[in-house]
């Protein structure tokens, strides 16, 4: 039901074991995180094609490599800061280099392991997964888009994905109905003054924004960036012409992000743009998520006065 | 155990790797001489005696033995025995590491038949090729999987993250060998970083290991007998060699390691590997 919250980590494991039984091919692979991320569902179901690999992320993306170049269809998972960084030239040199199907699943990313602080928040993985060229990055909004996702990418699509999982149940948002598309924008919600484009954790903040804005006389649309890499500048052009503010908005480092890639995509058309984001710092412990994300300055309130300070 | 004739091939067909490392190399043009002609050797009895389900006109057959340098800057001696197998034509070998060639600096599925992986920022290989036999393992497929790792290269914390995968995942279709030439880019390792024990280390990860000399056909085709024979664990062999071997001025020294010849010593090698090809009886 649309407004309830439901786990992103859940849709991951749940869709694992869907579309394993669906695809022989699918292998998944672990680095003792499993039960956080879910993928030890998969486990259970299939063990013969669930490979605990220890504490060892860096074996675990190359082995993965070495399951795809033999027509296996791997699924990694672990925590975003040790999916990302950690692996990173495996990634690299393994995986991306010569474009092999390998999904990386980045689970509790951004600030969502609120406790754990900032060794395990990661505000800089979108930033490293990006640049990698043949690298596919989404960040889906909710549960069900996470589902939708993982539909799309069992399919294969000629090269990895990066998937970025929040650890926090989240609001429903999107339509279990509507076709999905990687490398599509949606837009939840119309408005014509300004547009926020937004992803992960940030669309249903851009969301209770844009109603309390509505509520000031303030008409904002909101775009949900759930494909980050390939940016469709398509899409970013049409949701953004007329409109007299530009925001983005993400749980991730303000350099390099989705506030980068927009103003990467749109550095030749004079548009002002305002990034909400995380201030080029490290994370920290918390007692609660949403506490944590008030500090970083990622609730509606932050929304609405950076629309407000962009509309001048 | 091989008869003469298989022998006398194998012998023969390790004097052309290394006459066709040396046709890559011509006075002026950098490569790795070094560590490419001291796995020539391991790599005439692979793929030239024990690698099964080699194809060029099918280079994805599934059943087909894979090889992986994870020492992927030792390439070259790979281009030198996938040419005479026809994975690509033999002018591709004066066009390495030129914007028009197949052959790139360091192994490249994309562009050159034959490779097997993506290598060359080191320590990555096994894990690949752990990965590719527990694939063939889940596809019930009696194809092998081998690995060629440098010494240096064992610096590298993956490859022992990969040598406690193996034996957890009991690979006994996975076989690695360690080109035990004792020298890496700076020097002898003993000085550079010297990593001792290394069958010792192999062992107590759960590996059978065997160490042989790494120049010697029949120790390495009989060690590859002990490792099919050996059920239940991945097998490393730990092959003793000689950097640059065949080519005096070069063996055991670092300043080949990466280097281009000058006129005289690409004379020199010429004559070297004439004189090998022609010991070994080869007439091709």
């Amino acid at each position: 039901m649309k407004g309830e919250k439901a786990s992103l980590r859940k849709a991951y494991g749940d869709s694992l074991v869907a579309l394993g039984k669906k695809d022989n091919d699918i292998v998944v692979l672990e680095a003792d995180l499993g039960k956080s991320t879910m993928s030890i569902e998969f486990g259970k179901e299939f063990p013969e094609r669930y490979f605990q690999m220890g504490i060892a992320e860096q074996d675990m993306v190359s082995v993965a490599a070495g399951l795809a170049l033999t027509g296996k269809k791997p699924f990694l998972s672990t925590f975003a800061v040790f999916a990302s960084g950690r692996p990173y030239d495996q990634i690299r040199s393994s995986v991306a280099i010569p474009s092999l199907p390998v999904v990386i699943c980045g689970s509790s990313a951004g600030l969502s392991d609120f406790g754990d602080g900032k060794t395990h928040q990661s505000i800089d993985d979108i930033a490293i997964m990006r640049v990698l060229p043949h690298m596919t990055v989404l960040s889906p909004c909710d549960a069900v888009e996470t589902e939708k996702m993982m539909e799309a990418l069992s399919k294969g699509i000629g090269g990895p994905a990066y998937l970025r999982i929040n650890r926090n149940d989240l609001p429903l948002l999107t339509d279990p109905e509507e076709p999905y598309q990687i490398g599509k924008m949606n837009m939840m919600r119309d408005g014509s003054d300004a547009v926020v484009f937004a992803t992960g954790v940030m669309v249903s903040r851009s969301l209770e924004a844009a109603e309390e804005l509505g509520r000031k006389g303030i008409s904002v649309r909101v775009v949900n960036v759930s494909t980050i890499k390939p940016l469709s500048r398509e899409d970013l052009l049409r949701y953004s012409d007329g409109m007299k503010a530009i925001v983005t908005a993400e749980e991730h480092s303000i350099i390099g992000g989705l506030g980068g890639a927009v103003c990467e995509a749109l550095s030749e058309t004079g548009k002002r743009i305002g990034i909400i984001g995380i201030n080029d710092e490290f994370g920290r412990s918390a007692a609660g998520y949403e506490e944590l994300l008030d500090v970083y300055g990622l609730t509606a309130t932050h929304v609405c006065s950076k629309v407000i300070e962009m509309l001048g | 155990m091989l008869d003469n004739k298989e022998l006398q091939h194998l012998r023969q067909m390790a004097a052309v790797i290394r006459s066709n490392i040396i046709e890559m190399i011509p006075p002026g043009k950098v490569g790795h001489l070094g560590g490419s002609s001291s796995v020539a050797d391991i790599l005439s009895v692979l793929y030239f005696h024990r690698m099964r389900g080699l194809d060029p006109a099918s280079p994805h057959n599934p059943d087909r033995d894979r090889l992986v340098f994870s020492k992927g800057h030792a390439v070259l001696a790979q281009y030198a025995a996938l040419v005479e197998l026809g994975y690509f034509p033999r002018s591709e070998l004066k066009k390495v590491k030129t914007l028009d060639g197949l052959l790139q600096g360091h192994p490249d599925i994309d562009r050159t038949p034959g490779i097997e992986a993506v290598t060359g920022s080191l320590g990555q290989g096994l894990s690949i090729c752990c990965g590719m036999a527990m694939a063939l393992r889940l596809d019930k497929s009696p194809a092998k999987v081998f690995c060629i790792a440098g010494d240096g290269e064992l610096a590298e914390g993956q490859i022992w993250e990969a040598a406690m995968a193996a034996p957890v995942y009991n690979l006994d279709n996975l076989c690695l060998f360690v080109d035990l030439n004792g020298v890496q880019a700076t020097g002898p390792t003993k000085d550079v970083f010297p990593i001792t024990h290394i069958p010792a280390k192999f062992r107590s990860f759960g590996w059978n290991v065997i160490e042989i000399d790494g120049h010697s056909i029949e120790a390495i085709d009989a060690a590859l007998d002990l490792a099919d024979s050996t059920k239940g664990v991945p097998t490393c062999i730990v092959a003793k060699t000689v950097k640059g071997k065949g080519f005096p001025f070069a063996e055991g020294n670092a300043a080949f390691h990466n280097a281009a010849l000058n006129e005289e010593q690409y004379a020199e090698c010429c004559r070297i590997v004439n004189e090998m090809k022609k010991e070994t009886g080869y007439e091709g």
